[in-house]
């Protein structure tokens, strides 16, 4: 893997910089390095996206033993109707986004406000706040008690309730960033709306809130695909009470797998990832920028 | 997610020069803007937390109407038929085994796809598309490929032109590996932009010099780049072990836990004694999980940290 060169003449500093930058990567004018990436695209990702796509479109027989083959007499779309219904794909995509939205948002909102005191306050005890309301980052939650809480409470099974675990779950996360991002907003800022004599809630809502925006775009990302994904607490805190994306998936892989119909589990593998798929496609500009931006620092 | 663990300093130096008396500060900043997030972390966060403290060392379960102290029952049963133990060191292998493939496939495919063509930025784009999925949809996925007459075998028999049927998912000592590295190839996407950004922070004028010195892709990688990817690298491991720890999904879905228990995390176990209405059983486990973490994490964040000061 050695790509050594030829000495480059360095009459230029910013040439010889680019000529610097593009011979540690791969040469991009060789053949070799895009033929390996996409050959490892076709190896690591076509293969089982085919198979999924494949086997989605055939009948329950031809899939029984899912294959590369491509199927004989596409039905896609009969297996799509099929699983639009039995996997009660509408009210689960609902479900997933009703409580993907709210808890999100929530958290978000709760998270910055708290994270703004956190940033511009001293002393021990916002020290002590701060370091137990990030804790949440590393310690994992303690879903079985959760769920008994939730029923002391009246809210296992509802929505409210595995929104309440969805926010209290990622609230390390908003306020840790959030708070690193607030001290490098200068107090200059919220001084000149504290001279035209604005609250503290004006202020956060007027000159701390649109400052966030791209700052915490990689957590909300990640956040977002979390919750939409999840589907460990989602079996505990609302079990079969309520539809969501994931839960469906596995109440008609558990089946379907007993059954054999992987046609039917494929189908619905396809239909459940198509709502992120096409929100990253359009969006994965910026979304692969913000993670890369504000990655490593 | 950035790569900062520690708490983030004050970049501006505004509030060391600030003369406004401290109750001015505190009207600016009300204290009750916390109480939200308190109030929502303490109920949905600690008090679960603090009563898996309790409960675990109870006799709770479906089939009885009351709860009871029950001492070290549950920890003392849970040794004796060897769960306990076993599913401790399985997640620990588990996690041990993600954090290296996720890492080295991240690495690998940054290192490949690094330079900016458009062959490169679509192969990106190709490599995300497994972290925007479910990792249930994942698993399911691969337990279809991994059969003992699936794709995999398929293909492997068409190269060595011989039948080939390995059971991936039947062996009480390799499924485990298997297992981590569909977890890996569901993230590697992640760990990869992560790694790519790190690469580009690296500044031109060290890559200069050590081309001027005359060094190797290979010597110019392992003695400048590579030290240098620390951040990233303390980013990356740390994720890729917290989430391996707390895995559920994945081996879920492909072994539920099998062959004979060899692939059971903690989380499985929680998962599966919770249906069974042994909830005592189940909270102890998630109590041993808790402190596992717990255990591990700080260590392991510190551990790399220290990696990174060396540099600076």
């Amino acid at each position: 893997m050695t790509v050594t060169g030829a000495p480059l003449p360095t009459t230029d500093k910013n040439s010889a910089h680019q000529a610097a930058q593009r011979r540690m990567a791969w040469k991009p004018k060789g053949l070799l390095q895009p033929a390996l990436a996409i050959a490892l695209v076709v190896l690591l990702l076509g293969v089982p996206f085919w198979l999924v796509i494949a086997t989605a479109g055939k009948d329950q027989a031809e899939a029984l033993n899912p294959n590369l083959a491509p199927p004989t007499h596409w039905q896609l779309f009969e297996n799509f109707a099929t699983v639009f219904q039995q996997g009660r794909m509408v009210p689960a995509f609902l479900g997933s986004m009703l409580i993907m939205v709210l808890s999100v948002a929530g958290v978000l909102v709760i998270g910055s406000m708290a994270a703004w005191i956190l940033g511009r306050r001293r002393g021990k005890g916002i020290a002590f706040v701060y370091a137990l309301a990030i804790s949440g980052i590393v310690l994992p939650p303690a879903v079985v008690t959760i769920v008994l809480l939730l029923r002391q409470m009246g809210l296992a099974g509802t929505a409210v309730g595995m929104i309440g675990v969805y926010m209290g779950m990622y609230m390390s996360t908003v306020v840790f960033f959030v708070t690193g991002f607030v001290r490098t907003i200068p107090t200059e800022l919220e001084e000149a709306a504290r001279v035209d004599g604005a609250g503290p809630i004006r202020v956060f809502v007027r000159v701390i809130l649109p400052l966030l925006g791209p700052t915490i775009a990689t957590a909300t990302i990640l956040i977002c695909l979390y919750v939409w994904n999840d589907v460990f607490y989602a079996l505990f805190v609302i079990g079969g009470r309520l539809d969501t994306l994931p839960l469906n998936l596995y109440q008609v892989a558990s089946s379907g797998l007993y059954l054999q119909n992987w046609h039917l589990i494929f189908a619905y593998i396809v239909l459940m990832s198509l709502p992120l798929l096409i929100t990253f496609v359009i969006l994965q500009r910026k979304i692969i920028s913000g993670i890369t931006s504000g990655a490593v620092k | 997610m950035t790569a900062q663990l520690s708490p983030p300093r004050s970049r501006t130096g505004t509030h060391t020069g600030d003369r406004r008396p401290t109750s001015r500060r505190r009207q600016d900043h009300p204290a009750w803007f916390l109480f939200p997030a308190l109030a929502v972390l303490t109920v949905f966060f600690f008090i679960p937390t603090l009563f898996n403290f309790f409960y675990a060392f109870t006799d709770w379960s479906s089939f009885k109407t009351q709860i009871n102290f029950a001492g070290l029952d549950n920890v003392t049963s849970l040794l004796q038929n060897g769960s306990l133990l076993a599913d401790l060191r399985t997640t620990l292998i588990y996690a041990v085994l993600v954090a290296i493939f996720q890492n080295l496939f991240g690495l690998i495919l940054a290192l490949i796809l690094e330079a900016d063509t458009r062959i490169n930025r679509a192969a990106r784009v190709a490599f995300f598309v497994p972290v925007v999925m479910s990792a249930l949809a994942v698993g399911y996925v691969f337990r279809a490929i991994l059969k003992p007459d699936g794709t995999l075998n398929a293909i492997l028999g068409a190269l060595t032109g011989q039948h080939v049927d390995i059971a991936w998912l039947g062996s009480t000592t390799w499924t485990i590996v298997v297992v981590a590295l569909i977890h890996a190839w569901k993230w590697m996407g992640l760990s990869m932009l992560i790694y790519l950004a790190g690469l580009k922070t690296i500044s031109p004028d060290i890559m200069e010099a050590s081309r001027i010195d005359g060094a190797t892709w290979w010597k110019t990688f392992t003695s400048i780049r590579f030290p240098l990817l620390a951040p990233a690298i303390t980013f990356n491991v740390a994720t890729a072990l917290l989430g391996s720890m707390n895995g559920f999904d994945i081996v879920q879905a492909t072994t539920g836990g099998g062959p004979g228990g060899s692939t059971e995390l903690l989380n499985i176990f929680v998962f599966r004694t919770f249906g069974q209405g042994l909830f005592a059983q189940a909270t102890t486990m998630s109590l041993t999980l808790f402190l596992m973490v717990t255990i591990l994490a700080f260590p392991v964040i510190k551990f790399l940290r220290k990696r990174e000061d060396v540099l600076s």
